[in-house]
C-alpha cells in the first residue's frame, strides 16, 4: 500500500463523514464534494483514468451542482434549528455498523483467495469506445434512453403544474 | 496475506467504510437531499469496489468492471436527477424536505 493510497482514502472518509454529520445542508454538500473528488482520486490510482474522469465530471461537475441548485430551491441552506436527526438515529446507525463489520469480515475472512495482479492494465480509451460500439452497445443504448427518460421526467416532475397556481 | 502484500483489501476496506457512512447518512438524516447524498455515497463505494476488481482481476483487457462501474455512473447520474427533481416537487406541495413530515401519499 502506498502513501498515496492512505491520504487519498482518508480525504474520501473524511468528506463522506463530514456530509453525514455536518448540521449545515450547504456544508454537507461541499463535504460529499470533498468525497466525491477523493474516490476520482482513487480511481486514478487504479490506472482507471477514463473511470476517473468521467467520475470528477459527472459527480462533481454535474451532481453536486445538481444537489446545490436543490438545497438552494427548497432553501435549505439555513442552518436548521433543531435536530438534523430523525426519530431513531441509532438503529440506522447499528444497521450501518453492521453491515460495516459483515463487509469487513468478508473482506478479510477471503483476503488469500482475492486476486492479485501487479501488473497494471493497458487500457487506452480507444479500447473503451471500441468496447462500447461493440460489446456493449445494447446497454450503451439502454443507458441512452434511460438518460432521455430520466431527463424528461426530471424535468416533467419538477415543473410548475399550472402556471400562477401558487 | 495482509494489506501491505495486497492492495485491494485496503481498497476494498475503504469502500465497505463508504458504503457503511453513506447507508448510515440515509438512514439516519431527516432532510430528503442528505438521504439522496448518503445514497450517492454508496454507488460510489459500489463503482470503487468494481474499479478494484478490475485492476487487480485477472483480465483487465475485458474491461468488464469498467463498464460495469461507467454504467453505473450513468445511471446514478439519472437517479440524482429524479430523485432531486422530486425533493423539489414534494417541496413545492409540502412546503418542506424533513422526510418524517412527509406521512401522506396524497399531496
Amino acid at each position: 500500500m502506498s502513501f498515496v493510497f492512505y491520504v487519498l482514502a482518508a480525504l474520501s472518509v473524511a468528506g463522506a463523514l463530514a456530509a453525514v454529520l455536518l448540521k449545515n445542508t450547504v456544508h454537507c454538500a461541499l463535504a460529499v464534494t470533498i468525497a466525491f473528488a477523493g474516490i476520482a482520486l482513487l480511481f486514478l490510482q487504479l490506472d482507471a483514468q477514463f473511470a476517473g474522469f468521467a467520475q470528477i465530471l459527472i459527480y462533481i461537475g454535474a451532481v453536486a451542482i445538481l444537489v446545490v441548485f436543490a438545497i438552494l430551491l427548497t432553501r435549505g441552506s439555513e442552518t436548521p434549528k433543531g435536530t438534523v436527526y430523525s426519530h431513531f438515529p441509532l438503529v440506522g446507525l447499528l444497521t450501518a455498523a453492521a453491515i460495516f463489520a459483515v463487509l469487513g469480515w468478508a473482506v478479510l475472512s477471503s483476503a488469500p483467495m482475492l486476486p492479485n495482479e501487479s501488473a497494471p492494465p493497458t487500457v487506452a480509451v480507444i479500447d473503451i469506445g471500441n468496447a462500447l460500439m461493440g460489446r456493449y452497445v445494447l446497454p450503451l443504448e439502454i443507458v441512452a434512453l434511460l438518460l432521455t427518460a430520466a431527463l424528461i421526467g426530471a424535468v416533467i416532475v419538477a415543473m410548475h403544474e399550472k402556471a400562477g397556481a401558487q | 496475506m495482509n494489506a501491505a502484500t495486497n492492495p485491494l483489501i485496503g481498497y476494498l476496506l475503504v469502500a465497505a467504510l463508504l458504503f457503511a457512512i453513506g447507508l448510515a447518512g440515509a438512514l439516519t438524516r431527516r432532510n430528503a437531499i442528505l438521504v439522496l447524498i448518503g445514497i450517492e455515497l454508496m454507488l460510489n463505494a459500489a463503482n470503487l469496489n468494481l474499479i478494484a476488481f478490475w485492476r487487480y482481476g485477472p483480465h483487465p483487457e475485458a474491461l468488464t468492471g469498467m463498464m460495469f462501474a461507467i454504467f453505473s455512473i450513468a445511471v446514478a447520474a439519472a437517479e440524482a436527477a429524479v430523485g432531486l427533481g422530486l425533493v423539489i416537487s414534494i417541496h413545492r406541495h409540502a412546503h418542506t424536505t424533513d422526510l418524517d413530515a412527509m406521512n401522506r401519499m396524497k399531496g
